[in-house]
């Protein structure tokens, strides 16, 4: 086998060093009730070469693109990857390096984390940022949790407009504690409804996504006012940090907690994972702040260099007066976001968030003209909601286009309400072909 | 990290086991970490601190002090309102390593009662835990 | 071998992104705008991030230069105990490239999702398989992760028993995300020693059993590389308080085709895909930890469950017991391929090779560097052994600056510190696919450093010297963090 390099010889040699005979004699403290008396049941093992053409059957069945027209956001976005960082990830210096707690000979990925730190900050208007959560929805319990921390109180107000599986990963894991959720209703413009929030008392934090999961751009700006107003933190989430390429930033609205998916950054959608989650937040903060954090210091000759720090609040050493549980992270999906972010550049970043825009505005249009009922006013990003029966649905998914999420399963006060996204991969002629197959 | 032949301990102090002296200064006190406990710790990076006009028992958890590869907990070695509290250690931590005795002091407490100052251990006795513990 | 594995060699400075570029740069293809520009109200739109612009070469020459300061698997070997560094095989990534894979969108209506969904399905039987529990589920994202997805489930299943445990058995050997996954739960750690063998006595988890403690989390093998012979026993007296057994899995490797871990009593466990299943650990992370149920906690998992009926896969949410949603969508898919690629590849002989190799090693290992630094443990070790600094404090020589020193010598430092029972604890786990030769050259480098130590200590302060930099002024980056640029 090609990566078991022991030679019969280096085997015989090895164990008479040990005094031994054979390689089970190494197991005989493990007590013979532990002992499996059968082989595992598993396939026999499979050649490179019949591997490769049994796994390329089993992604064959899924449905992608070109072959398929896929209009869905909801949290999972296409969007080009420029070939260059493919190829900048292949390098195994990035790929099969460990966490950088020996910061001489891993630089590398420490300037790149520090770097990333810092244009996530940039991007989300925040002070400081740390090196990845594992997705947006853990991001988003995470934040829920710091802010019960640093204000002491344990009740959380999330709007109904956050991702709805986001809402469910919170539950679960303030499923053991005493915390209370109290959800903000969503008005009739498809925004948080924000007027009950100086009657809740005892508030620890509120959480808003922007753009929301129906598309919408929430003010976040009043939102946050009202949050500080009852001394609690304003959490601000979101799954499309595109937008921000566009947008008034969370922080420049008066976000003390930044926190959401970067997916969209330069990593493909992979059946939703390895994702990425981005967390930002206030320097006075930082001592709460969940996740590794990269910091610049200098070595013993005085050149610059970078090292994990604050380490103190790690699971590590803190154990469990952590501030999270998280040892593991993103790395790897932190350094293809950051990478995105260098190769698109600032220019670049508005031009492309301008076209995504853009892009769904057009589709928007062109079905109003049209005659469809787009429920939600704007002003969206990428993603927008429109009503059309459901045999519409099916219909055009035997055409292979697949016309929006369904959001019944999540609202069911919304049958027949669809969930479109449209972004700077998707051609006027898909989205006038669209239009076409939902009039018909 | 030092021999205890090479830490300095001075007389006159009341010592606890956990580490931390106390000096009487009248009606308070003042309480921070011996030069064993700082030279374990390596360098300090942070100290957290109680608010002034807290109020503790002995035994409860006054602050932490931090240095890059390790967190210690700090306990009331004595009960009392927190009257002061040192707020050099917020910009310079290390005063804490370079001298716990004096400009490193952590915490100033009217005492609620002075005899929990007689199950503390004068130097000699402190001096001898410590060796006994290594 | 006679000629040194760490050597010098040019590399590059490189500046930080924004002390490079020029404004009007570009190193991205904008797509071709082929629609109009549409009405935008001028109050929502802020300025656009203060990011460089680079050009493609700037990008390309700058994360290329920054590779080359890193330590890899790929350059050489990882003795890190606990993290099992071993060969990432190619073919993994390739498959995880798939167009039908990379490009899949999690919420496609499952009939169009079939491949996904049948490769999770399987995976989650292999890994029931490998394990010997029943049930299994792919979601949580990382092996913390998969711990809280433990712990939740231990809590969930005692409140449906109407019992409200307040506490859980720890082992002083844990790793630190054990008590931080637990206190997640509400739940205060109990700490028990090892005995002088280093492993845990069923009299010292039978002392602080009760009807509070919700259970025990132990780590078999443990984290100074011993398997923990008295498993069933302690499980026993766990059970018969009404508590759950939850397994650290991060240590698989030393088991798998060899040890059956719902025979040893185990209730739940999660497994490191990172690790065990050779899936990259790419600067730190993604990785994927799995949790794993005997039957009985099979209702709890979290949800979608991946179920097959007529041979179509479907989600079910049908589980009025879960835990509930760990993961946004179902975990990280991406570096499930690479376990599913990497199981099938092996098959169950290999697997089981892989294990009995990585143990070879460990105590090979073991035996030939016991003269030269001190064991606290000399017993047979399974993939992992632990040394300290023991026998060179005389020359105020520390764990860390041996270990610093022996990046000079073409090795990443093993894991040191940990665990904490061992005072300047060193522990190295080689993996299975480190070969004789390498292994043969990590003993000579120790052998090496152990002799520095004697005749100039002073030398191994300073380590490492052939590394990009010197060693780093840690206290400063706490006392004054920098974060950003």
């Amino acid at each position: 086998m090609r990566y078991l390099p022991h030679t019969p010889e280096d085997i015989s040699q090895m164990l008479a060093v040990l005094g031994l005979d054979r390689l089970d004699d190494l197991f005989a403290t493990i007590p013979e009730s532990c002992r499996r008396t059968e082989e595992m049941d598993l396939p026999e093992p499979a050649t490179e070469w019949d591997l490769s053409e049994q796994m390329g059957a089993i992604a064959g069945t899924v449905a992608v693109c070109p072959e398929y027209k896929l209009f869905l956001g909801a949290g999972s976005y296409d969007h080009h990857i420029p070939s260059s960082i493919s190829y900048l990830l292949g390098r195994s210096e990035f790929v099969t390096s460990y966490t950088p707690y020996q910061p001489e000979m891993s630089q590398g990925t420490l300037q790149a984390i520090f770097e990333y730190q810092t244009l996530v900050s940039r991007l989300l208007g925040m002070e400081m940022a740390n090196a990845s959560i594992y997705d947006g929805a853990t991001a988003l319990a995470e934040a829920v949790l710091m802010s019960v921390r640093i204000t002491r109180k344990n009740r959380i107000a999330i709007s109904s407009a956050v991702h709805p599986l986001y809402r469910r990963v919170v539950e679960t894991y303030l499923g053991p504690t005493d915390y209370e959720i109290v959800e903000l209703p969503v008005t009739e413009s498809g925004t948080t409804d924000v007027s009950s929030l100086d009657r809740i008392d005892g508030l620890a934090g509120v959480a808003i996504q922007s753009p929301n999961f129906f598309g919408c751009i929430e003010d976040l700006e009043t939102a946050a006012g009202l949050t500080h107003k009852g001394g609690a933190l304003f959490i601000t989430a979101f799954t499309e940090p595109m937008a921000y390429g566009l947008l008034k930033s969370p922080g420049s609205q008066g976000a003390d907690i930044a926190c959401g998916e970067g997916q969209s950054l330069g990593i493909p959608r992979s059946f939703g994972g390895p994702g990425l989650g981005l967390f930002a937040g206030k320097l006075k903060y930082v001592r709460n702040m969940p996740g590794r954090l990269v910091g610049e210091t200098v070595d013993l000759d005085g050149k610059r260099g970078f090292v994990l720090t604050l380490s103190t609040r790690e699971q590590h050493i803190r154990r469990e007066k952590a501030t999270s549980n998280i040892c593991t992270n993103n790395s790897l999906c932190a350094l293809a976001a950051a990478m995105y972010m260098a190769s698109v550049g600032g220019s670049g970043l508005r031009d492309l968030a301008r076209l995504n825009y853009d892009k769904s505005e057009y589709l928007k249009s062109s079905l109003k003209a049209a005659g469809f009922d787009i429920p939600f006013a704007g002003p969206h990003f990428n993603e927008f909601v429109v009503k059309y029966p459901a045999e519409t649905y099916q219909r055009l998914r035997e055409k292979k286009i697949i016309a929006g999420l369904p959001l019944e399963p999540y609202y069911p006060e919304l049958p027949a309400h669809f969930l479109l996204c449209a972004t700077e991969t998707t051609r006027k002629e898909e989205i006038d072909n669209l239009v076409k197959e939902l009039s018909s | 990290m030092k021999e205890i032949d090479e830490l300095k301990f001075l007389e006159g102090l009341h010592y606890a086991e956990d580490h931390e002296w106390i000096k009487v200064e009248g009606d308070t006190v003042k309480i921070g970490i011996s030069d064993y406990a700082q030279d374990q710790l390596g360098d300090i990076v942070f100290v957290e601190l109680p608010n002034v006009g807290d109020t503790l028992q002995k035994g409860d958890e006054f602050g932490t002090v931090e240095s890059v590869k390790a967190v210690s907990e700090l306990y009331m070695p004595v009960s009392g309102e927190i009257t002061g509290v040192n707020s050099d250690l917020e910009d310079s931590p290390d005063l804490v390593n370079t001298q716990p005795y004096d400009d490193g002091w952590m915490i100033e407490v009217k005492l609620a009662e002075t005899g929990e100052l007689d199950a503390m251990m004068p130097k000699d006795d402190y001096l001898n835990m410590l060796k006994e513990m290594g | 071998m006679t000629s040194e594995l760490g050597t010098t060699g040019l590399i590059m400075n490189e500046p930080l992104l924004w002390e490079k570029g020029k404004k009007g740069r570009s190193g991205y293809s904008l797509p071709r705008r082929d629609v109009p520009e549409a009405e935008l109200n001028a109050d929502i739109c802020g300025d656009g991030p203060d990011f460089p612009d680079l050009s493609e070469v700037d990008v390309v020459r700058h994360y290329t230069r920054l590779s080359q300061w890193n330590f890899g698997v790929d350059t050489g070997m990882y003795p890190l105990g606990s993290c099992t560094m071993k060969y990432n095989p190619k073919i993994n990534e390739v498959m995880a490239q798939l167009d039908g894979f990379s490009g899949a969108h999690p919420l496609l209506p499952e009939s169009l999702a079939q491949g996904a969904l049948h490769l999770m399905h399987d995976l989650e039987r292999y890994l029931a398989e490998i394990t010997g529990m029943d049930a299994v589920s792919v979601q949580p994202a990382a092996g913390a992760h998969g711990e809280l997805a433990g712990m939740l489930i231990i809590h969930a299943y005692h409140k449906k028993k109407s019992q409200h445990r307040s506490k859980i058995i720890v082992p002083d050997t844990a790793h630190g995300t054990n008590p931080a996954s637990a206190a997640l739960c509400g739940y205060r750690p109990v700490s028990v020693k090892s005995n002088e063998q280093g492993i845990l006595s069923p009299d010292q988890v039978a002392a602080v059993m009760d009807e509070d403690t919700a259970g025990i989390m132990i780590t078999n093998p443990n984290t100074l590389g011993l398997f923990e012979e008295n498993i069933q026993k302690i499980a026993d007296i766990v059970h018969s308080k009404g508590g759950l057994v939850y397994c650290d899995g991060a240590n698989m490797n030393a088991l798998m085709g060899i040890v059956h871990l719902g025979k040893a009593g185990v209730d739940v466990m999660h497994l490191n895909l990172h690790k065990t299943f050779a899936t990259p650990h790419g600067g730190g992370g993604p990785g994927s930890g799995p949790i794993c149920v005997r039957k009985q906690l099979e209702p709890f998992l979290p949800v979608p469950r991946i179920v097959k009926n007529n041979g179509q896969y479907h989600l079910s949410e049908d589980a009025p017991d879960t835990i509930g949603k760990l993961h946004s969508f179902f975990g990280n898919f991406g570096v499930m391929i690479k376990a599913y690629s990497y199981i099938r590849s092996m098959g169950p002989g290999g697997l089981k090779k892989a294990s009995q190799l990585a143990v070879l090693n460990a105590n090979y290992i073991k035996e030939r560097l016991k003269d030269d630094l001190h064991l606290p443990y000399d017993r047979v070790c399974m993939h992992e052994c632990v040394f300290s600094d023991k026998h060179q404090r005389g020359q105020k020589v520390t764990t860390l600056d041996m270990v610093k020193r022996l990046m000079d010598y073409g090795f990443h430092p093993p894991t040191i510190y940990f665990p904490l029972v061992v005072s300047g604890a060193i522990m190295i786990e080689p993996c299975e696919t480190e070969s004789r030769e390498e292994i043969d050259q990590l003993i000579e480098a120790f052998k090496s450093i152990v002799a520095e130590c004697k005749l100039d200590p002073e030398a191994l302060k300073n380590a490492p010297t052939r590394c990009k930099v010197k060693r780093l002024d840690e206290t400063a980056a706490a006392r004054n963090p920098c974060l950003t640029g």
